[in-house]
Formats: C-alpha cells, sequence, structure tokens
C-alpha cells in the first residue's frame, strides 16, 4: 500500500502536467478568440470560406469514420479467430498509421495518385481526380485514422471469446446471424469507442491532409487547414475563432467517449 | 436418440486429441464422458456437436450421417463450462433465443420460455440480465435456453466445473432429476469419476485420445478392464503387480500365516468411515478403509503393528 501522504504530490504534478500543456494552451484559444467579444468571432466562422471548410471537415469524417469501422471491425475478426500465414505482418501494417508522419503519408498518396503519378494518369484519363478534391482528403484521413478502431476492438473480441458464438450456432442461427445479434453487441462498447478515436482523429488531420489537398480556399480547404491559412494571414480572431469551432468538436466527441465509458463500467 | 462416432481421430498440430474413437451412445441415456484433461473427452463432444471437424471418422446422429452437417442443423442442445450466457440480452431473450431464429410465432415462444423457466426453477427471473444471476443460475439459464429447441440431443461440457463444490452438487442431483423427467439423449464431460458416478447412467473413459471402457458405474468400479480405469474411478494402492481396493484389505491384530506386517502410519477419519494409511515392512504404503465400528474394534491407533491381508486383488496384464 503506498502511503496517503505520497498520493497528493503525485496528483498535483499530474494535474501540473495537463494544465501547463493542455488546459492553459486550450483555454488561452477560447480566452482570445472572445477578446473583442462575442460578435467578431461569430463573424469570422460564418464566412463563406470557414463554413465550407467546416462542413468539408465534417464531409470528409462522415465518409472515413464509416469506413475505418467496416474495415476495422471485419479485420479485428480475422487478426483474433483467423490463423493464416501472414497474420503476424498485417497485425504489424496495421499500425503503419501511427507511425508514419502523415506528412510522409500525403506525399505517399501524390507518389500513386498525383498527376504523374503510377495510377493518377490513368484515373485522369477516366476524368476522376483524386489529388487536389476530396476522394484524395478521403484517402489521406481514412489512412492516418485506420488503426484505432482494429486496435479497440481485437482485444474486446479476444476477452469475448467464441463460447457465446458458438452457443448461437447450435441454436439453429447462421454465423451472420450470431455476428450480428451476438458477437456485435457483445464488443459494441470497443467498436464505439473506437468510432470516437477515429472521428476525433479524423477531424483533427492537418499534415497528410495539407499535402493532398492544395489548400484551395472555400474548395479543398478543412477546417484545420482554414486556421492555418487565417494565422499565416494575420486574421488572429478568424484563426482563434476557427480553432475554437475545432475545440468545440473535439469537446462533444470527448464528451461522447465518457459516456461511453460510465456505460462500459455499469 | 442414439449417437454413433465411428473411427473419430482430431489432431492439432502434434497433439492427437482424438486418436481413432468409436463410440455408441445409445438413445435417451445418460452418458458421462471421463477422463483427465487432455484425454480428448471435450473434443469428442465438440465433433458430436459439430464445433469441431474430425480429421477422419464419421458422426451419426439418430441413424442419420452427421459429419459433414453444420451445428445449425444436428439437433444439438450445446451448455458451456462458462455458460456462455448472451450477456446483452435478459433470461427471457436468452432462452427465447433459438426459438426466434426459429422463427416460432410470439405467443407459443412466450409460453414456451416460461415452460423451460419453471423446469429450470428461474420463474420470476425472466427479466434479469445474467450479470444478476448466480454461477447455478446462470448454468440453469443456459440449459433452459439449449433444450428451448427441442435439441434430440443434449451436449453439456463440463457444466458444474466453474461452480462451487456445494452449488454443483445440487445440480448434479438436479440434471440426474431433470434427465428422467425429460428423456432427452444427454452426454456430459467431466473429470471428475464421483460425479460420473453419481449422475451418469453409462460412463465412456477415456485417456490419451482414446476410450478405455465402456460401462455402468458399478460395473466399471467391479471389473475394471486396465490399470488405468482401476486407478480413474476409485481409490487404488498398487502393490508390485497387484492392484487393491482400501475396502479390499483385511486387518487383524494377530498374524495368521498368510497376512504381512504393517504398521499404521495415520487414522483418518472421515464420518462414518475410517481410512488407515499402512506401511509394510518392506515400506511399501497401503490404505485400508474400515468401517467406525471395525476399527473400534481393532482398538486402532497410530503406531500400532497390524496384520494385513487383501482380500481381493487384481492384475492386469501390461
Amino acid at each position: 500500500m503506498r502511503s496517503r501522504g505520497g498520493r497528493y504530490p503525485l496528483r498535483v504534478l499530474a494535474l501540473g502536467y495537463l494544465g501547463a500543456v493542455l488546459l492553459v494552451p486550450v483555454g488561452a484559444v477560447i480566452w482570445r478568440a472572445f477578446g473583442d467579444g462575442v460578435a467578431p468571432v461569430w463573424q469570422a466562422i460564418t464566412t463563406p470560406d470557414a463554413l465550407h471548410a467546416f462542413w468539408l471537415s465534417l464531409l470528409i469524417a462522415a465518409i472515413a469514420v464509416p469506413l475505418n469501422t467496416l474495415f476495422g471491425v471485419a479485420c479485428a475478426v480475422v487478426l483474433v479467430r483467423h490463423r493464416f500465414p501472414g497474420r503476424r505482418l498485417l497485425d504489424a501494417v496495421i499500425d503503419l498509421p501511427f507511425a508514419i508522419s502523415p506528412v510522409v503519408i500525403g506525399l505517399a498518396l501524390i507518389l500513386v495518385y498525383g498527376q504523374a503519378g503510377w495510377m493518377g494518369g490513368w484515373l485522369a484519363e477516366r476524368g476522376i481526380q483524386v489529388i487536389f478534391s476530396l476522394p484524395g482528403m478521403v484517402m489521406a484521413t481514412v489512412f492516418v485514422s485506420l488503426p484505432y478502431v482494429v486496435r479497440e476492438v481485437a482485444p474486446v473480441l479476444r476477452e469475448v471469446g467464441t463460447e457465446q458464438e458458438e452457443a448461437a450456432w447450435t441454436l439453429g442461427a447462421s454465423p451472420l446471424r450470431s455476428f450480428l445479434q451476438v458477437t456485435l453487441p457483445a464488443i459494441r462498447w470497443g467498436v464505439a469507442y473506437g468510432v470516437v478515436l477515429t472521428t476525433a482523429r479524423a477531424l483533427g488531420e492537418f499534415g497528410a491532409v495539407t499535402i493532398v489537398s492544395g489548400r484551395l480556399a472555400g474548395q479543398t480547404e478543412t477546417l484545420t487547414l482554414y486556421v492555418e491559412n487565417r494565422f499565416e494571414a494575420f486574421d488572429l480572431t478568424g484563426a482563434y475563432a476557427a480553432s475554437l469551432t475545432l475545440a468545440v468538436l473535439a469537446l462533444l466527441v470527448l464528451l461522447a467517449m465518457t459516456r461511453l465509458q460510465r456505460k462500459e463500467g455499469h | 436418440m442414439s449417437i454413433l462416432v465411428r473411427h473419430a481421430t482430431r489432431r492439432f498440430g502434434n497433439f492427437t486429441a482424438l486418436d481413432d474413437v468409436s463410440v455408441e451412445i445409445p438413445s435417451g441415456s445418460l452418458t458421462a464422458l471421463l477422463g483427465p484433461s487432455g484425454s480428448g473427452k471435450s473434443t469428442l463432444l465438440r465433433v458430436i456437436a459439430g464445433l469441431e471437424r474430425p480429421d477422419a471418422g464419421t458422426v451419426e446422429i439418430d441413424g442419420r450421417d452427421a459429419t459433414g452437417l453444420p451445428p445449425q442443423r444436428r439437433g444439438v442442445g450445446f451448455v458451456f463450462q462458462h455458460y456462455a450466457a448472451f450477456k446483452h440480452m435478459t433470461v427471457r431473450e436468452n432462452v427465447a433465443f433459438g426459438l426466434k431464429v426459429a422463427r416460432r410465432p410470439k405467443a407459443e415462444i412466450r409460453a414456451r420460455v416460461e415452460e423451460l423457466l419453471e423446469l429450470v426453477q428461474l420463474p420470476g427471473l425472466a427479466e434479469r440480465y445474467p450479470s444478476q444471476l448466480s454461477g447455478g443460475q446462470r448454468q440453469r439459464m443456459a440449459l433452459a435456453r439449449s433444450l428451448a429447441v427441442q435439441p434430440s440431443v443434449l451436449l453439456l461440457d463440463e457444466p458444474f466445473g466453474a461452480l462451487d463444490a456445494r452449488v454443483r452438487k445440487e445440480l448434479r442431483a438436479w440434471l440426474r432429476h431433470l434427465h428422467d423427467e425429460v428423456h432427452v439423449t444427454t452426454v456430459f464431460v467431466t473429470h471428475d469419476q464421483e460425479e460420473a458416478m453419481e449422475v451418469a447412467d453409462r460412463i465412456v473413459v477415456m485417456n490419451h485420445g482414446q476410450v478405455e471402457q465402456v460401462g455402468g458405474p458399478r460395473d466399471l468400479y467391479e471389473h475394471p478392464e486396465n490399470a488405468f480405469v482401476m486407478g480413474f474411478v476409485g481409490p487404488v494402492t498398487r502393490l508390485g503387480e497387484l492392484f487393491i481396493r482400501p475396502h479390499d484389505v483385511e486387518l487383524r491384530l494377530e498374524p495368521n500365516g498368510t497376512t504381512s506386517e504393517a504398521m499404521v502410519e495415520r487414522l483418518v477419519h472421515l464420518g462414518f468411515e475410517v481410512r488407515a494409511d499402512l506401511v509394510l515392512h518392506d515400506g511399501q504404503r497401503l490404505q485400508a478403509q474400515l468401517s467406525r465400528e471395525e476399527a473400534e474394534a481393532l482398538e486402532l491407533h497410530q503406531g500400532q503393528i497390524v496384520f494385513v491381508r487383501p482380500s481381493r486383488t487384481r492384475q492386469f496384464a501390461s
């Protein structure tokens, strides 16, 4: 047992660290944004470019998150339940987006899908533009937020085991029905947690999307790119206001996450 | 419905879980698959259920070849050691699961669930979740769930293994009782010979992926075919080539020419019975089991010198 006396310094250290690197800077953003009152903030986040950036960020997340959820659950099932040569390799490859810098991911996408890329030319002939448009930005976001669902679901799936599924089989349920009605509910909090993390990552993505988007204001500019754009143009109110929007979105995601955690504890 | 397994073999990598096993389970019987861990008893049960494919061999259920059938179409109920309860469903939904899959009408499902909960003595708990039940209650729920679809065969894999000793004893008696009521062909796996003896009317003793002997509880105890069965279905002492049950050891205070001298090393009082741990003059150990009266008549005490003679021994060709 740790002595009670040792607890307080540890708590102060942990909270102080959080405060210095997280709470104070985020608080400062909110403080600065409202430095001249609410009106300029509202104005800044309702300009056509800001609104477009906001919806574009949501649109990309709305495509990338379901894709990664489907892929992530399927991939977790394969990793946990199947035995095949190359399984360990697949297991390692899934973590690649954690290890590689988003900027490198962006460049790699250009290498393959850019005008001069391996597939870019072929696609361009058929009128499909990947780089400097939505498909490329979605791909970049999918890439960087790929591991979250797999990594949240796989351990839960392992813990749940196969017995419930087997019980469902002997009761006449098809493998698909058993998965949907027995396994999926058993792993639902893992999936939900993975979705929340994926969403947060997708909304906040900057590096890879910067490279593949071309950063055309009002066209391929997401909210994070818009913040930087405003910052570089010395429009500090605009930058802080857009940051505030991002922070609010992140806060909503976090709130969803704590609610899930509370349910899980039930 | 009868089950017939012929020449079933199942390997996991280098480990042979089932080695050319053939076994017949008569319709309506309550059969125990008894053996130490790793003997292949659970694998055999899973092969019958279709949860495991044999590498070779066939499974017939009710005269129909089931070897290629998936578990969904074998008409088997399966009960797992750790209940395999659907945790997100209530007791009612758990029990109704198989009936819903079979698309039975709602009224029928409702009536059948009530009837089954009555049968497994869980009435009034239909709206609880498995996490709100005790281990014994969960296992009874799992049993009701498997019986709901009226399986032709009920298979239980160490069904009482995760329960504490008292509940285990209760459920054993209850399973026996239930079988007398429902009459479904039942096979259960256990490593506990007492459980097998108490519940089953037929016992299949397994070891190293093979069947050692099949018979009734009394039959196995009285006429074991080999040393393994002799040792597994009851206590036994081995003197050289001879196998002796503790209750087949005769104790006297005077030698009579056929007896050997022994010292009482320890006396264990087990209620009605007394067990004497003996050391023979050549250092070999022997256990004797006596009634309390016999022990009192001999005035047995620790350190005493007695004279022993096995009244019955067995020898097996090795």
